[in-house]
């Protein structure tokens, strides 16, 4: 009744062809942006954004760059770890060489190098397909871990091979180190998520997000029609790892503070996001933020519901967590293929039909 | 009327509000993942320690003692999770039983103002109280143990162990990358020669390193591992016949549940030991009076008794002591994190305490101050029995090398100091 296109009259290419196309949408995503802007930094406590709201915005960059190399493109990847990691050294590389620049820089920058690395890494997707490229990316995470476990100067010979993050502010405020607020780590990913999110949007539905669908659809007739596999496939990497990048210097600089290569971003970590991915929906920039919610939220929800509500004992709820995340993971992909973003495709669907379905 | 009964109701609460004071104090424990073999005994020994106190003795100084378990497994993330999760509930002191996730409480419970206890873990250099002041390691440091075990091997060569070999078998992490520097320098002070070989987590895979030690016959074999990594090391050792006595591993690679898989291929295996193994304790008389038999025991009772469950029930023991000496400093019963540190930092370990605590010839004797949060820095050894599947001591307590570790920890945590822009205490 409310949730309809009848009336919303669009008279420019413009408002033709934007993302949220119904009135109704467009207004839900003002209130969501208003509501992560200008309500929930002044109700942030620590518990919430470091346990739950840091996490999950950047998954959702990581989902979201995952997204754009495997659902949009097609690539299967297993190195996100890899990848994250190297976003995360080389944020702490910079930082501790040029403390006078922002760290707004230092991050944008430690995605410019993953992405360099990232098309490195994405040459072989040029000849292999599938599984086996999947078994190259994770010869990436691997080679990548081991590198910065290998090399005393990724972690500037520290004694224990951590890397620690020094304090450093935006305009006076510090986002990283001990003393940052729960609000400014929550704000500064909420902005770098915002923007990721916009970018891969317009990205994706403009000209070098159809090559990207055309490769992943059928490269050979992709070529055929003139879609260049090199640029197409080269730049999915490219900007895939950009955003994994991002997110991997935010989860060490801003999220954890401290960090272990091989504990942090080992091979669970590709699959955690991989799943991300799948579990949300393929070649879809909500999915990514429904996948990371679903994986980061519910393992906290379960554990705050049967150790904190229930009374359980920490081990039994810590297995059972597994259980009941394994089991909602297929009962999902049973149920529905595609993912949380094509229940929420169909939900709408029914929405705008709604009183008065055929 | 309502009036009358609001202010009833108010004034109940407040009246009752000092008698329902407790003593929160959490144990980030992993009882899942690989870990969970060395989680369990020690998560067990430190819930019972504090269910015999509330049970015997009504608490500490009459005030109960509530303890937060949450799960970690061992993950860093999971650990942040269960900080920020318990420290909202007046928790008074951090034992992660994990140097990874030390090294992520550090910074965030010294900008917070509460005391971490990394006990014979986490970062060495937190030893020195000037620039750590929220951090505690006694009662001694994994640089210690280095040393300690180059001091036994000193002892076993006459002196000299010019010449040697002596490789590292280590967790491919910060915890397990913490005694290179001392193997290192001690290396330079005594002519050995040190060849390290990384076992990535979680350590059941170490084939190649094991043929790298039976290839390169090192004299002997030190290790820092933990988890399933100690069972697959003492197994791979057992398998390519490398002398047991010959392997020596850290404190944390010496109990029973690494041990016992290998059966009496684990004969003669060496480990440093904290405290004494065995259960011939008082104490254990008033465990099962007060816990076990009441049903209140933690665990599922298989690991009484065990040298990790004598660890987490030292580790309550010295969490309780320092308590104890907080509320004596502070002369109130319900304290806060920053009177626990004073408690920490004045606390003074006598044989004497220990034998009034049921646990006599037990640890060392040690004082905490303001410049030395590490305790003493000694460590006896131990060996496995594999036919009476008990641990013996073979040594009496062995101190460290002052000389190379003292300088190192002063060179690290001033480092630090000037990273974080840290004024130094205790002036």
């Amino acid at each position: 009744m409310i949730y309809r296109e009848a009336g919303d009259f669009s008279t420019t290419y413009e408002a033709d062809s934007q993302t949220f196309p119904i009135r109704f949408d467009r207004y839900r995503y003002y209130l969501v942006l208003a509501v992560a802007f200008g309500v929930i930094p002044f109700l942030v406590n620590d518990y919430w954004a470091n346990a739950v709201l840091v996490p999950f915005l950047i998954y959702a960059i990581a989902a979201i760059g995952l997204n754009i190399l495997t659902g949009y493109c097609g690539q299967v990847s297993l190195g996100t770890g890899g990848f994250m990691a190297v976003g995360a050294y080389a944020s702490y590389k910079l930082m501790t060489a040029f403390p006078e620049v922002s760290v707004i820089i230092h991050v944008i920058l430690a995605g410019g190098i993953t992405a360099g690395v990232g098309v490195l890494f994405g040459l072989p997707s040029l000849r292999i397909k599938g599984f086996y490229l999947a078994v190259a990316t994770l010869a990436a995470q691997f080679f990548l871990v081991w590198l910065f476990n290998r090399v005393p100067w990724f972690y500037n010979h520290s004694a224990s091979g951590q890397i620690s993050v020094p304090e450093r502010t935006v305009i006076g405020v510090p986002v990283t180190g001990p003393n940052t607020d729960a609000w400014a780590k929550y704000l500064i990913c909420l902005v770098f998520v915002f923007a990721c999110a916009w970018l891969a949007r317009n990205l994706t539905r403009g000209k070098i997000g159809r090559t990207w669908m055309a490769i992943r659809d059928m490269d050979i007739a992709a070529e055929i029609i003139g879609v260049n596999p090199l640029a197409a496939k080269l730049s999915a990497f490219a900007v895939s790892s950009f955003f994994i990048g991002i997110a991997g210097a935010l989860f060490f600089s801003v999220y954890l503070g401290a960090v272990e290569v091989g504990e942090v971003f080992g091979i669970q970590k590709s699959f955690l996001v991989l799943f991300m991915v799948i579990i949300g929906g393929l070649g879809s920039i909500f999915g990514s933020f429904a996948g990371a919610a679903f994986l980061v939220l519910l393992p906290v929800l379960l554990k705050n519901i049967l150790v904190g509500t229930l009374g359980w004992s920490t081990d039994l709820a810590a297995h059972f967590e597994l259980v009941i995340v394994g089991g909602l993971i297929i009962t999902f992909l049973i149920m529905e293929p595609h993912g949380l973003a094509q229940l929420w495709r169909l939900a709408k669907e029914k929405l705008r039909l709604w009183p008065f379905p055929h | 009327m309502r009036l009358k009964l609001v202010s009833l109701a108010l004034a109940g609460i407040m009246a009752a509000a000092p008698a329902m004071a407790e003593l929160v104090v959490t144990s980030l424990s992993y009882r899942t993942g690989p870990y969970a073999a060395n989680g369990i005994p020690v998560a067990d020994g430190f819930a019972d320690y504090l269910t015999l106190l509330n049970e015997r003795d009504g608490g500490i100084g009459g005030v109960p003692i509530k303890m937060i378990e949450c799960e970690t497994g061992y993950n860093t993330e999971k650990g942040v999770e269960c900080y920020e999760a318990t420290k909202g509930e007046g928790a008074l002191v951090y034992s992660p039983l994990s140097t990874g996730i030390t090294y992520q409480l550090i910074p965030k419970a010294s900008a917070d103002g509460i005391p971490v206890h990394s006990m014979g873990y986490g970062r060495t250099s937190a030893a020195n109280g000037k620039v750590f002041e929220w951090i505690f390691n006694y009662p001694a440091t994994y640089w210690d143990g280095a040393s300690i075990a180059i001091n036994h091997l000193l002892d076993q060569n006459g002196g000299d162990l010019k010449g040697k070999k002596v490789a590292l078998v280590y967790h491919n992490s910060a915890y397990g990358k913490e005694p290179i520097r001392t193997l290192q320098e001690l290396a330079k002070k005594h002519g050995y020669e040190l060849s390290l070989l990384p076992v990535d987590h979680p350590g059941q895979e170490q084939k190649s390193q094991w043929l790298q030690i039976r290839r390169e016959k090192p004299d002997y074999v030190l290790m820092w591992g933990w988890g399933v990594m100690n069972q697959v090391a003492i197994q791979e050792a057992a398998n390519i016949r490398f002398p047991m006595e010959n392997f020596i591993g850290v404190w944390w690679s010496g109990s029973e549940n690494d041990t016992l898989p290998a059966g009496d291929g684990a004969n003669g295996y060496k480990a440093l030991a904290l405290a004494n193994p065995g259960s011939d304790y008082p104490i254990y008389g008033d465990l099962k009076k007060y816990v076990y038999d009441a049903g209140k025991a933690a665990g599922s009772g298989d690991q009484i008794g065990y040298v990790l469950y004598n660890r987490g029930m030292y580790q309550a023991l010295l969490t309780t002591e320092a308590i104890r000496k907080a509320q004596e400093i502070h002369g109130t019963m319900d304290i806060t994190p920053a009177m626990m540190r004073d408690g920490m930092e004045a606390l003074s370990i006598t044989e004497a305490r220990m034998s009034e605590l049921g646990l006599p010839d037990f640890g060392p004797a040690f004082d905490v101050s303001c410049e030395n949060h590490g305790g003493s820095g000694i460590a006896k050894i131990q060996q496995w029995d594999a036919g009476a599947k008990k641990w013996n001591l073979v040594t009496d307590w062995i101190a460290a090398d002052r000389s190379i570790v003292d300088p190192l920890i002063e060179e690290d945590s001033m480092a630090y100091a000037k990273e974080n822009n840290i004024a130094l205490r205790c002036n």
